[in-house]
């Protein structure tokens, strides 16, 4: 049976859109409302770290001679020569989201930075559609402004990996980090815990719970992850709670998301890997979250998830111990008490 | 010569045998899961979560059932709350347990037909029956159905599950207390024997 709760966040989606809709329009009742800049150079927020940057953007101009096209659903053509337009579909995996393009993290990106500038001719060239695209390594290696990310480290792991193994040719880094709207989640503080879940289960499941997607590189049947994952109590919470590679790859020390996906006969079956005061967890998905801090009912090391068998709270932990102890011991005191002066009151 | 009294007819026996038993299981699960050891484990945790979900949902609806025995029979009025002179007979009570019993002194409200429970045994059934068994009921149903909790919107599972763990402790007191408390019959075991047969017997202590 498929689980639709599988795929949706649905009440965490309603209230971010809830959210989107309300606040600009609290800004506009104030009187406040950023005035947004004209076409062509719109300014926006862009979060790194907690600090927020102000976004320039200097591409937008530019795209917009490939995004007439490529934002719409029909493309309108008029061939040299002709007077007569043209009028047709676009393939929809050729449809650019222009919303998602300009927030992600290669939002001030040229279009015609990673494709070749040949673009610009339309109808393409027919032997574009071979041209080489730059891999992440090819900006991003060697960079000290990225070395927190560990680049390398990743293609190292990557390699390792099991999609590299079995598909080096189909499958790369652009499989899973989408080229026009891939944005940083994981290391995103500000952002709930569990849009980050269903960000990364979604680049999976793009996939692993895509027949199309999946056959186009591997030639057998799409086995149903919710079938394969019956043994999992309560499976769609568990998916909205923890990420694929929580069990699926190797921790590593460096990296704040681990890349080395292992066969499927080394995954995490073992409730306690994660359900215990040691918990993987604490190494993957809340590494980045748990220097929050602890409060009464949180505990600094899983923050605020429900984890039964980890320490949720140490606080409550405490007071736990010192009511079963006081107790034991006020029994056995009074006990005690009762023997030697039952002896004493006996006639 | 003791004299006994039918006290706990067969329905309240069989109500109280399945809530001892479904009662163990839970703190024992229940204690297994919340401080799991991976390499040795009391319970598997898998099988823990299995049979506390069990035991959870067996002893809700046994408690249903002691909700509606309580409302239909006049079982009821053993847990009513006469406010007069209440505290007097707890103070009485308390004074018989951290000093008339070491003196060998007679237990001030004994046990009759009128007054199953001396007056801290029913302070005691009443908050753990009214109040902890419904809280501990509701987060356990919050734990057990978190996407109805989410919906709810009531706030963060982790209140609930905070709750849950937090009232576990308390009942698991209780349940410690009245184990030791019933041994408190004419002898060790007497009290034991009449929540299984029915018949209570005098609760003068053995001389
Ligand atoms: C007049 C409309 C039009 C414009 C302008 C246009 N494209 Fe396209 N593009 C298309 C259509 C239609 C396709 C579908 C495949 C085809 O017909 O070649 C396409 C396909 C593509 C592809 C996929 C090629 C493949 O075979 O997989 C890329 C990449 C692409 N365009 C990039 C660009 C870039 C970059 C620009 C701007 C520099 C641009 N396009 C401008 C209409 C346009
Ligand atoms: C950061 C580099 C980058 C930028 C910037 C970029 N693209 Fe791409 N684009 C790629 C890569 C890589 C692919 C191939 C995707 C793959 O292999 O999965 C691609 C594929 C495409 C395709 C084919 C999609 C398909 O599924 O076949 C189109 C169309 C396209 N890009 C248009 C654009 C347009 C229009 C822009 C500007 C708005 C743009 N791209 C900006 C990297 C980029
Ligand atoms: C054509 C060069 C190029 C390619 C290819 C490329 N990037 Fe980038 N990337 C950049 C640049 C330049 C930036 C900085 C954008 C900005 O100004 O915010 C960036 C930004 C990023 C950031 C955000 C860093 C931050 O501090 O916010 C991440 C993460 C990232 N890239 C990952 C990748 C990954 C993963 C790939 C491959 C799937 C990739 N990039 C491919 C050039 C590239
Ligand atoms: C099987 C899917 C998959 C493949 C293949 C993959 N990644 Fe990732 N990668 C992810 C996921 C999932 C994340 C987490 C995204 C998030 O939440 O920010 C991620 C995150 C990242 C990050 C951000 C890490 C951080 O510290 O914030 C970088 C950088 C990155 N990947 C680079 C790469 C590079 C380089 C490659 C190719 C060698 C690659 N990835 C291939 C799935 C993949
Ligand atoms: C681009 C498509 C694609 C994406 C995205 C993808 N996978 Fe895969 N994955 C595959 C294919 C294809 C296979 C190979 C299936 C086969 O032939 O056995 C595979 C194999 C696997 C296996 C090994 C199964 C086995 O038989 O041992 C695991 C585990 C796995 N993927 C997990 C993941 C996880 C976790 C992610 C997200 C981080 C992910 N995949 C993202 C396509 C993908
Ligand atoms: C709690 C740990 C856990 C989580 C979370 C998890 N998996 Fe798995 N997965 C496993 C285990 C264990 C197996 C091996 C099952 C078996 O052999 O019976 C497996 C098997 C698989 C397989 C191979 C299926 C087959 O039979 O070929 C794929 C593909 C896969 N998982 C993908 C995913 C994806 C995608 C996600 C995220 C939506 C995910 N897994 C989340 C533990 C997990
Ligand atoms: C990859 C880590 C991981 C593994 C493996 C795992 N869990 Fe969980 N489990 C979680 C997380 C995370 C939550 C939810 C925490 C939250 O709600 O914030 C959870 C929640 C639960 C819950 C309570 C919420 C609910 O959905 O009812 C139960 C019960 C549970 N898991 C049982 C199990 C059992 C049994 C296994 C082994 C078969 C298992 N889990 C394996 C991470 C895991
Ligand atoms: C193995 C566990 C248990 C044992 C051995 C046990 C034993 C007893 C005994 C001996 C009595 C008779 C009362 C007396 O004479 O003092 C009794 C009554 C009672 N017990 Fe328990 N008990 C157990 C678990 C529990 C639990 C878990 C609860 C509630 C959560 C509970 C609630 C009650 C109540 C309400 C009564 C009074 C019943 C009535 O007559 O209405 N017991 N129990």
């Amino acid at each position: 049976m498929k689980n639709p709760a599988l795929f949706k966040i649905s009440i965490l989606d309603d209230n971010l859109h809830f959210a989107r809709v309300m606040i600009p329009l609290l800004f506009l009742l104030a009187g406040t409302a950023p005035i947004n800049a004209q076409e062509g150079e719109p300014t926006g927020q862009r979060t790194t770290e907690g600090e927020t940057v102000e976004k320039k953007f200097t591409n937008k101009e530019e795209n917009a001679l490939c995004l007439k096209c490529h934002a719409n659903k029909y493309v309108r053509f008029t061939p040299e020569g002709s007077d007569q337009p043209y009028i047709f579909k676009m393939y929809s995996d050729c449809i650019i989201d222009t919303t998602k393009y300009y927030a992600s993290n290669h939002w001030n990106f040229k279009c015609v930075d990673c494709h070749s500038s040949d673009y610009e001719t339309y109808p393409h060239l027919a032997g574009l559609r071979f041209e080489y695209m730059a891999t992440c390594l090819d900006c991003h290696g060697d960079d000290p402004e990225y070395a927190k990310f560990h680049f390398e480290k990743i293609q190292e792991q990557y390699e390792a990996s099991v999609h590299f193994s079995k598909y080096s040719n189909e499958i790369s880094c652009w499989s899973c980090h989408n080229s026009h709207y891939y944005k940083i989640n994981a290391r995103n503080r500000d952002q709930d815990i569990k849009m980050t879940i269903a960000y990364d289960n979604a680049i999976c499941l793009g996939c692993h719970a895509n027949t199309d997607n999946f056959e186009m590189i591997a030639e057998r049947l799409n086995p149903d992850v919710t079938t394969t994952h019956e043994w999992l109590p309560n499976q769609a919470n568990h998916f909205k709670s923890v990420r694929c590679i929580e069990c699926h790859a190797e921790i590593n020390d460096t990296l704040l998301v681990a890349h080395k996906i292992l066969p499927k006969e080394q995954a995490v079956k073992k409730c306690v890997e994660c359900h215990s005061s040691d918990s993987r967890l604490k190494a993957s998905l809340y590494k980045y979250q748990l220097e929050e801090g602890a409060s009464l009912v949180k505990d600094d090391m899983i923050g605020d998830a429900v984890l039964i068998g980890s320490r949720r709270s140490t606080t409550v932990n405490l007071l736990s111990n010192i009511l079963i102890l006081a107790t034991v011991l006020g029994i056995l005191g009074h006990w005690s008490l009762r023997i030697i002066t039952r002896k004493k009151t006996k006639p | 010569m003791s004299h006994n009294l039918y006290l706990y007819p067969k329905f309240i026996r069989l109500w109280h045998f399945i809530n001892a038993v479904m009662f163990l299981l839970l703190i024992v699960t229940g204690l297994s899961m919340q401080y799991t050891a991976p390499d040795s484990p009391l319970i598997r945790f898998d099988i823990a979560v299995k049979l506390h979900d069990i035991g959870g949902i067996t002893v809700s609806i046994n408690y249903l059932l002691f909700l509606m025995g309580n409302m239909v029979t006049d079982n009821g009025k053993y847990y009513r709350i006469q406010a007069k002179g209440f505290t007097t007979e707890l103070k009485g009570q308390f004074r018989y347990y951290i000093w008339g019993i070491f003196k060998g002194e007679a237990p001030p409200y004994p046990i009759s037909k009128d007054r199953k429970f001396n007056p801290l045994q029913k302070l005691s059934y009443v908050l753990v029956m009214y109040m902890g068994m419904p809280v501990i009921i509701l987060t356990g149903l919050a734990l057990f159905f978190p996407q109805v909790f989410d919906l709810l919107g009531l706030g963060s599972l982790i209140v609930a599950d905070v709750i849950h763990v937090l009232m576990g402790i308390v009942l698991t007191m209780f349940m410690l207390i009245h184990l030791y408390f019933s041994t408190f019959g004419r002898t060790m075991f007497s009290n034991f024997k009449s929540i299984i047969s029915g018949w209570h017997e005098s609760s003068q202590a053995p001389g």
